[in-house]
């Protein structure tokens, strides 16, 4: 066991885990923060993805030790008390969701592009999104929710 | 109306079976109004199990409504939600009766212990069933309550009416809050018949695109799903799995896991597992155990088709149907056609693998897991840990889908058998490649067709064998004077079971290419190939309006592109699909789609087009790529990396036309707009390419062989077909 310091939604939290322990089992575990969620464990799914210094990982694959003092954001951090964040509203918008199951990391996926790439192609969101799956088949509707999420002219339903 | 389960909806039994004894318990709901919404005995409910709260309720209730005097409305069912969105289309039927906002409505769903029995949410049945029974228990509920508003104040019933829950007199201008009348004794109603409802036509909140009623848990994260769940003391298992099929323990040495603080090691016959801590610890622990196993099947899918046929029973079973000579017309036909079509297992793969939280308190057993059968779930476990039924509750917290995948109770079993054996309360969580080997599939199978053809182009005979896949769907809806229609079981080298659609997905695949393969040989287009063997108005307008959408008359000849369609109908619904391929040497992409789909008075056209969409997306899988691959008794691709799924951009341009039919009562939808889309790829394939595939998956490593002629699978292979457009 080995403590590790993470900054987590802008806190820091020291967490006593063995350092190969995937950021995932200690975010939901360790942490409580269950809004990432395990769907492979491979990294090929995305249903754990949240934000390290603002780039989307999938914290199933992620090994602890490797993002010490990194700034980890997750789901829980984006709405303003009552007030969502533009994907996640635009998300509702477009009921884009059935199971909901993968929302959440297709959230953050979806933040992660935006602010690294603000007013992304349809072909740019699908090159990102493509490693976030929805067995439920809402891309289409995903899809356009990120377009409205990035204010593009015409993103509307 | 009666509608058959089909047999893959109901699966094999448990696993395990363990020592457990009993005790009783009892629910109460309360004070102010409960309305009871008693029915005969229908489909696939066992009458005399009905068992919610109180056992001295009737035994055939099937819904129940509550509205506690603060005029909150809740509404109990054992329906259950998997993203087909019913929590809110079933929330629309309350609100529609009642006259009530959305937001003063809750469901309990899928409580064993708070909702009456039901069989489970399968077979697209939530939509005409329980839909109608909470519209009657909710337009019950507002008649008792304008009846005592009457009393009350002393006026002719027929002047008060409920609106946005309050209850008033018009014209004595008098109103009061619907829970206001409910102060004083409880009041209990009970519906035994149709009750009078509005019609879709006057329907004011059913029929609207209502949004997700709780869809901001869902995008902030705060749904708890099974695997969210945290109890006190709470431990994470993990089960160890033979490496192959039937596999049994010839011996185990746990000594070094059970050194690992707070590892405790389960072992119950071939059942094993651990208990930690943690998840991770669990894995580590797992690890650790020494396992020795003996035997195991062989299976192989090189040999599955073979397999199949050769353990086949004779056919008159289950969905047959037999008319005219069948022999006789295919004798004097002018044309034979004749060809066999397969279809692989394939794994539902719902991106929450199956999970339970399973808790023992005394004798008695609570259990969270996402389950589409959570009565069915409460007879295993009972059954397994041999304890009275009322000693187990299921929970379902609504689930990260299911697919037809989720009907069986394993993990629901193993969590018990881990939480009893660790004395604590576990949540296990199967991994993915648990989810993708020790869950069941959607059945394999081998189709066998024969058509005869008159000389006016005519089909004049019809015979269809289908090997295991399953017999729903398996009627055809043409106008075919001589059809003999047989479904054979056979023995299944694999755990099957339900998948979205059962077999309508593979008799409509067999069917619709037969159909285009008669089309292509007879140089006829496949659009007026079928209409003209159509009488079925409903299956009419869905091809007409799928069609129309996709401009069929209208597609133009261009290098590598090719178009297809199908059409059919299952459960109610009826579906038309047209597809365009884009073929690039052996790459096939599918890049628009246009898909049509009926189901009588549409409830909520959002969420009805949400279904239609997803199911095109999913079926593309099935249809393209999508297969599960054994060897010696193991499964080979038993992960996302090697198991390929949708992704984004595999998805077309999809367009969605909903038939709106409010003359017509509403059937389920999550199921039947599957059934059009791999159909329709295997033809436009073979309209770009002159390529006829005939086994599900098309082309799991791309086109078979580069724009040739040549053909995959056995039968008869048309010759290069005239291609000709309007």
């Amino acid at each position: 066991m080995a403590a590790v310091v993470l900054t987590v939604n802008g806190k820091a939290r020291t967490v006593e885990v063995e350092p190969d322990t995937k950021l995932l089992w200690v975010l939901r575990e360790t942490l409580n923060l269950t809004g990432a969620k395990y769907g492979c464990g491979e990294g090929q799914c995305g249903a754990c993805t949240v934000l390290v210094d603002g780039q989307p990982v999938r914290s199933c694959t992620t090994r602890v030790s490797l993002i010490a003092n990194r700034r980890v954001e997750t789901i829980e951090s984006l709405a303003a008390g009552e007030r969502l964040h533009p994907v996640q509203q635009a998300f509702l918008d477009h009921e884009a969701l059935q199971c909901g199951y993968c929302t959440t990391g297709m959230v953050m996926a979806a933040v992660g592009l935006l602010r690294a790439t603000p007013s992304p192609t349809d072909a740019e969101i699908g090159k990102a999104m493509n490693h976030n799956l929805c067995r439920c088949g809402t891309y289409l509707r995903v899809l356009a929710a990120v377009r409205q999420a990035s204010g593009r002219a015409g993103s509307g339903r | 109306m009666t509608v058959e389960v089909e047999r893959y909806e109901l699966m094999e039994d448990p696993r395990y079976r363990f020592e457990f004894d009993r005790r009783d318990f009892i629910k109460t709901l309360g004070g102010g109004l409960l309305v009871l919404l008693v029915t005969p005995r229908l489909e696939g409910q066992e009458s005399g199990r009905a068992r919610g709260g109180d056992d001295r309720l009737p035994a055939d209730v099937n819904a129940w409504l509550h509205i506690a005097d603060t005029g909150a409305v809740t509404a109990f069912t054992g329906k259950v939600e998997v993203g087909q969105n019913i929590r809110t289309s079933l929330t629309q039927a309350v609100a529609e009766e009642l006259h009530v906002p959305l937001a003063s409505i809750s469901l309990v769903m899928g409580d064993t212990s708070r909702v009456p029995f039901d069989m489970g949410t399968f077979g697209s049945r939530t939509t005409p069933t329980m839909n109608l029974q909470l519209r009657r228990a909710a337009a019950a509920a507002r008649n008792a309550l304008t009846t005592r508003a009457a009393e009350r104040w002393q006026v002719d019933v027929d002047g008060i009416d409920v609106v946005d829950g309050r209850v008033i007199h018009k014209a004595s201008n008098r109103s009061v809050a619907l829970g206001e009348l409910l102060s004083g004794p409880p009041l209990v109603a009970t519906v035994t018949d149709a009750a009078t409802l509005a019609s879709p036509p006057a329907w004011h909140v059913a029929g609207r695109p209502v949004p997700k009623v709780d869809g901001r848990a869902f995008v902030t994260g705060t749904h708890e799903y099974t695997s969210d769940i945290r109890r006190p003391g709470m431990g994470h298992g993990r089960v160890i799995r033979p490496p192959k099929y039937g596999a049994t323990i010839a011996s185990v040495d746990s000594s070094a896991a059970e050194a690992r603080p707070g590892v405790i090691v389960v072992r119950d016959g071939d059942f094993l597992g651990v208990v930690a801590d943690t998840t991770e610890g669990a894995a580590r622990a797992a690890d650790l155990v020494k396992v020795t196993w003996a035997g195991g099947g062989s299976q192989s899918s090189n040999t599955l088709f073979d397999d199949l046929k050769s353990t086949a029973e004779p056919g008159g079973g289950q969905g047959g149907f037999h008319a005219g000579d069948v022999d006789a017309a295919l004798a004097s036909a002018s044309r034979r056609f004749e060809s066999s079509y397969r279809v692989a297992y394939i794994a539902h793969c719902p991106l929450e693998p199956r999970a339970a939280v399973a808790e023992w308190t005394g004798g008695d057993l609570a259990v969270w897991t996402g389950t589409q059968r959570p009565f069915g779930v409460k007879g295993e476990l009972a059954e397994a840990f041999h304890l009275a039924p009322e000693r187990v509750r299921v929970m379902m917290p609504d689930t990260g889908s299911g697919y037809g995948g989720k009907h069986t109770g394993d993990a629901a079993i193993e969590a018990a058998r881990l939480a009893r054996g660790a004395r604590r309360p576990v949540s296990l969580v199967w991994t993915r490649n648990e989810e993708l080997t020790w869950a069941y599939f959607r059945p394999a199978g081998v189709i066998d067709v024969r058509a005869a053809v008159d000389a006016g182009g005519t089909i004049t005979a019809w015979e269809f064998h289908n090997y295991n896949s399953g017999p729903s769907g398996i009627r055809s809806p043409y106008e075919i004077a001589n059809q003999r229609i047989e479904f054979h079981g056979a023995k299944s080298p694999l755990r099957q079971g339900s998948y979205r659609g059962l077999a309508a997905t593979a008799n409509h695949f067999a069917r619709e290419v037969h159909m285009d393969e008669i089309a292509a040989v007879l140089g006829v287009d496949p659009l007026a190939f079928r209409r003209k063997h159509l009488r079925d108005e409903r299956i009419a307008g869905v091809l007409d309006a799928a069609t129309t959408a996709f401009r069929w008359g209208s597609r133009t000849r261009a290098s590598g592109r090719g178009y297809g369609l199908a059409c059919g109908t299952e459960k109610g619904g009826y579906v038309a699909t047209c597809a365009e391929v884009l073929i690039d040497r052996r790459d096939v992409r599918v890049t628009r789609v246009a898909v049509a789909f009926e189901c009588g008075a549409i409830v909520n056209p959002d969420g009805l087009k949400n279904q239609v969409e997803g199911a095109v997306v999913q079926g593309l899988g099935g249809a393209l790529f999508e297969a599960i691959a054994f060897e010696d008794g193991r499964i080979v691709n038993g992960r996302f990396a090697d198991y390929r799924v949708p992704r984004f951009l595999d998805v077309p341009a999809v367009d969605t036309v909903l038939v709106n039919r409010q003359d017509l009562p509403s059937a389920g939808a999550g199921e039947t707009p599957i059934v059009g889309i791999a159909p329709a790829i295997a033809n436009a394939i073979f309209d770009a390419t002159g390529v006829r595939l005939r086994a599900l998956p098309l082309v799991p490593e791309g086109l078979p062989v580069a724009s040739s002629s040549a053909s995959a699978g056995t039968g008869t292979r048309p010759p290069a077909a005239p291609r000709r457009y309007p």
